[in-house]
């Protein structure tokens, strides 16, 4: 695949004619043992400033020094997302904050390590990775006191260390997104990506994966809009929510003949809409110059071919790969959903062990909800099962209680089990005779449903449900009542 | 009793003639007799030295071998990290705090057996080059009490020229070694950039900053050297070679060394110091070196670009101290007015000068014409030496303009004090090593230095030209 800069194309959905414009800067903790520069635990949960050492608080005298896994990490995330990996450089960013011990964070500028990337959607748009690099977190202020807990106007301020130096690498994209919808696949995608690549945990509920997202809208073939910089969204859903809200501000603003102002707002969940933080104007000046305390990191070709070399399958060509087995859509629903889980070798091999690979999709996205991971079941049980299914010897709801049974009992032979509760498919014949009945029987349900109301189905398919105790194929059932209607 | 080299002292402990705990109370007494005068201290670490001395005979009776430096009484420019020990880089700002570990110098010395006597007095931050600048006090030249004894590490210089400690530590952004060592009369070593690691040194200019010792003689500054120096994972910058033994590289003799001349430094150099550096080609010369005339042009440049890049790193390292997590804090009712508070009452009048300077040089739509162009001439001064060092295995220069000056002869003035390191600071600029011999007497009988400078981990090259000088001068 290759990436060609530029915006996405048949994806455009114009809101009253503008277009939107939409960027995205993810930062991501590392799955590290230890922290970006120092030996102290990277570890969420533990009591506050237990995971503190001199490096941490920026004592006087105190050095970093780089942490090699980190920088595995991130060159993973580099080539995962089809990034050209550098020789990079580490700068200071300086400002003053409580929790920021140093007065600076150690970031990447000018020389970031990963560079001119791109990630695939699932309908296979393709979105620009401008840079992933690598930078320290802070610590975490909690204000208690004044308003809605910032800083200014708080009576005092808590202070804990344990985030500060955490290892992040921040994925910017290019503004490359054109809806809200695109932005939340976009997001969905990245963590599946870093979760499989054992990157991160990319749990957005704890602050384990952040994403600002830059808004901007436009006439279609004119100029990018100015933009402006939403922080604070806690989930993909809140960010699709702050996107639409943002775009619906800046173009009522634009049509009401204002203009839109450069900034930084901060969406608020308890009023669905996004505030101004600060103004361009007061942007700080970091003052960046190069960390004369580390030295440039440069992997060698060797160490960029053996992360390469060592890279699971990424969801997307797992979700290709299983929908060439099943003849599923690869970005349907299905398939989305048992990627997601990391279920998809699972149902390849229900199929390996001779089952239908269709129908241990189907089973194991809706009987196996609750796992993250691979099903306890024996992949040889369900593909038993699958396979009296194909053969027509099960219907589907009959299948489905006896996966329920087999789960329920961590494994179990599925014939056996069909044959104890007396299940065996109705052919076509006496079924149809059944349906027959089953009409005769209810007239009046009959009769509404002839004159067009709907819901008198669900009566007559349940009818005929009791009437086969429960063998019959409701769908199939379903599907005879229609062809009698008209 | 007559003084001992820090070599004697070590070879005498370790073969159990001499007590480390009698050669500590000798220079005790010292201190006792002369600090008062001299402020060569900020803090004198009497109980723990003594700990520390009966430990090493303790060691020597039970048949151990204490290491290198058994029983050596050493002093720390009070800029270096000591575990529960206070550390106050002469400054208002960290009064009172006590780190929660120890340098690498410190935990190295330690194993060497060195017995840690106090933290030496230093201008604040390390900025200057008179100890005028310390929150607490000068220090004063123990060969001349009306003068300075240069700095920033004046205290660490004195401590030895005093003879309160065989031996000292100081650190050298600019010239801070050299100088000081040069203005009381001993040998001062900075180091190749990375050769001694820098975790626990509170740092001024960290490109610049390196850790070096303070002798009275070259043979000791080897045997110290050996002790801190060599690579230290705590230190990304420390320089992961293995160094050659200075001890062994001194016993060479000069014959065949080319020795430069640098044709084009900078002129300002008083008289007296000029003669003792033409005295110091001769002495070489005679010893069987060869003389060789070199250029640098861009000598001349490294004071105003180290103006430039140390305070932009300075602005940078100081902003930590905030009063937020330690040292010093002036409470307000806010959070930005408690770090205007803290800072304005934390630090000197010349500390608050460079972090200004700094953050100046390092701001939007100034960067590329300040801290960029002085970076530029950074790499084109380390050119100019590698072009020199294709023709001269050393070059010889004074070490400072003058010798030792009155207090406040140049306080008011910051920028003829910063012309005292326009003989040191292009090699700190280079990454090069450089040291300073004590070269006789100039002015008032007071001591002149002559510097010798080397290519990177030219020490070993270094060492040879210097231990002929001192030979020269015996």
């Amino acid at each position: 695949m290759i990436y060609t800069a530029g915006p996405a194309t048949g994806n455009e959905i114009l809101i009253d004619g503008w277009e939107l414009v939409v960027g995205l800067e993810v930062h991501v903790e590392l799955a590290t043992a230890t922290k970006l520069f120092s030996a102290s635990a990277n570890r969420f949960g533990d009591d506050p400033n237990t995971n503190i050492d001199p490096v941490t608080l920026g004592l006087p005298g105190a050095l970093p020094v780089l942490n090699r896994h980190a920088v595995e990490l991130a060159m993973r995330i580099g080539t995962a997302l089809n990034c050209t990996i550098q020789r990079s450089t580490f700068h200071r960013k300086n400002y003053f904050y409580p929790d920021m011990p140093k007065a600076y964070q150690i970031s990447q500028y000018d020389q970031p390590l990963n560079v001119d990337g791109f990630l695939a959607l699932p309908d296979a748009t393709l979105i620009g990775i401008e840079r992933a690099h690598l930078e320290e977190d802070t610590g975490k202020s909690t204000h208690v006191g004044g308003n809605g807990g910032r800083i200014h106007g708080s009576t005092y301020s808590l202070i804990d260390f344990n985030r500060a130096g955490v290892p992040l690498v921040e994925i910017v994209s290019r503004p490359d997104l054109r809806t809200s919808e695109q932005a939340r696949q976009y997001v969905t995608e990245l963590r599946g990506i870093l979760i499989a690549i054992g990157a991160s945990d990319a749990k957005m509920e704890e602050g384990s994966m952040r994403c600002d997202a830059n808004v901007s809208v436009h006439r279609p073939g004119e100029p990018f809009g100015t933009r402006c910089e939403i922080k604070n969204v806690n989930s993909i859903r809140s960010l699709g929510r702050a996107i639409e809200y943002e775009a619906r501000r800046q173009i009522d603003m634009i049509e009401a003949g204002e203009t839109v102002r450069q900034e930084t707002r901060h969406w608020d969940e308890t009023d669905s809409r996004t505030h101004t933080l600060r103004v361009k104007e007061d942007a700080d000046d970091y003052r960046y110059f190069l960390e004369p305390d580390l030295v440039p990191l440069a992997p060698s070709a060797e160490w960029i071919k053996a992360i390469a070399d060592a890279m699971p399958m990424l969801p997307g060509a797992r979700r290709a790969r299983l929908g060439v087995a099943t003849g599923f859509p690869a970005d349907g629903e299905a398939i989305m959903v048992v990627v997601e889980r990391g279920q998809d070798d699972y149902v390849l091999a229900v199929g390996a062990a001779g089952g239908d690979v269709g129908r241990a999709l189907v089973h194991v996205k809706e009987a196996f909800a609750e796992a993250s991971a691979t099903p306890k079941l024996p992949a040889g049980d369900l593909a038993a099962l699958t396979t009296l299914e194909v053969a027509g010897l099960l219907t589907a709801t009959q299948a489905k209680t006896v996966l329920a049974e087999i789960v329920a009992a961590g494994g179990g032979d599925a014939t056996a089990i069909a044959r104890a509760r007396g299940f065996e498919a109705m052919d076509t014949s006496a079924l149809e005779a059944m349906v027959d009945q089953v009409i005769a029987d209810n007239g009046p349900a009959w009769a509404k449903y002839r004159n067009g109301e709907d819901k008198a189905l669900g009566a007559l398919v349940g009818a005929a449900m009791k009437a086969s105790n429960g063998k019959a194929d409701g769908k199939f059932v379903t599907a005879l009542l229609q062809s009698k209607r008209t | 009793m007559t003084a001992r080299t820090a070599s004697e002292i070590a070879a005498g402990v370790r073969s159990g003639t001499l007590a480390a705990a009698e050669v500590l109370e000798q220079h005790l007494d010292r201190i006792a007799a002369r600090e008062g005068e001299v402020h060569a201290f900020n803090l004198v670490m009497t109980d723990q030295a003594r700990r520390d001395a009966a430990a090493v005979d303790a060691a020597v009776a039970a048949g151990h071998d204490p290491g290198p430096l058994a029983g050596v009484p050493l002093a720390l420019k009070d800029n270096m990290c000591t575990r529960g020990i206070e550390t106050t880089c002469s400054s208002k700002i960290l009064e009172g705090w006590k780190p929660p570990y120890d340098a690498t110098v410190v935990t190295r010395l330690a194993a060497a057996g060195a017995v840690v006597v106090g933290k030496t007095n230093l201008d604040e931050f390390a900025m200057g080059s008179s100890t005028e600048n310390s929150a607490f006090g000068p220090t004063r030249n123990p060969l001349d009490i009306t003068r300075v004894p240069g700095g920033s590490s004046g205290g660490s210089a004195a401590a030895v020229a005093a003879g309160f400690a065989s031996v000292s530590l100081g650190s050298d952004t600019g010239g801070s070694i050299r100088q000081p060592a040069a203005l009381c009369g001993v040998v001062g070593v900075k180091p190749t950039y990375g050769y001694v690691s820098r975790y626990g040194l509170v740092a001024f200019a960290s490109s610049l900053d390196q850790i070096g010792p303070f002798t009275n003689t070259v043979h000791d500054a080897a045997l110290l050297l050996d002790v801190i120096g060599g690579h230290d994972p705590m230190d990304s910058t420390s320089i992961p070679d293995q160094h050659p033994s200075l001890l062994d590289a001194i016993r060479r003799d000069v014959v065949g060394l080319r020795v430069g001349r640098i044709t084009d430094l900078p002129d300002g150099a008083d008289p007296d110091v000029t003669e003792r550096l033409e005295a110091a080609f001769d002495a070489l010369r005679e010893a069987g070196a060869k003389i060789v005339d070199v250029q640098v042009p861009a000598f001349g440049y490294g004071l105003t670009a180290y103006y430039l890049i140390a305070p932009s790193e300075a602005s940078s390292n100081l902003a930590r101290y905030d009063g937020v997590r330690y040292g010093l804090r002036v409470e307000r009712p806010d959070t930005n007015a408690m770090y205007s508070a803290t800072r304005a009452a934390g630090f000197g009048d010349e500390v608050k000068r460079r972090i200004m300077l700094g953050t100046y040089a390092l701001s939007a739509g100034y960067y590329d014409a300040y801290y960029g162009k002085a970076l530029k001439v950074r790499r084109l001064i380390a050119d100019d030496f590698d072009r020199a060092y294709e023709h001269a295995d050393v070059l010889l220069t004074p070490t400072a303009p003058t010798v030792a000056f009155p207090f406040g002869s140049k306080t008011d003035n910051p920028l003829a004090m910063y012309l005292c390191d326009v003989y040191t600071i292009p090699t700190n600029l280079a990454g090069h090593p450089g040291m300073s011999v004590p070269f006789g007497t100039g002015q008032h009988g007071l001591p002149v230095g002559v510097q010798v400078l080397a290519a990177t981990l030219g020490e070993p090259t270094m060492f040879r030209a210097a231990a002929a000088l001192e030979r020269a001068m015996s």
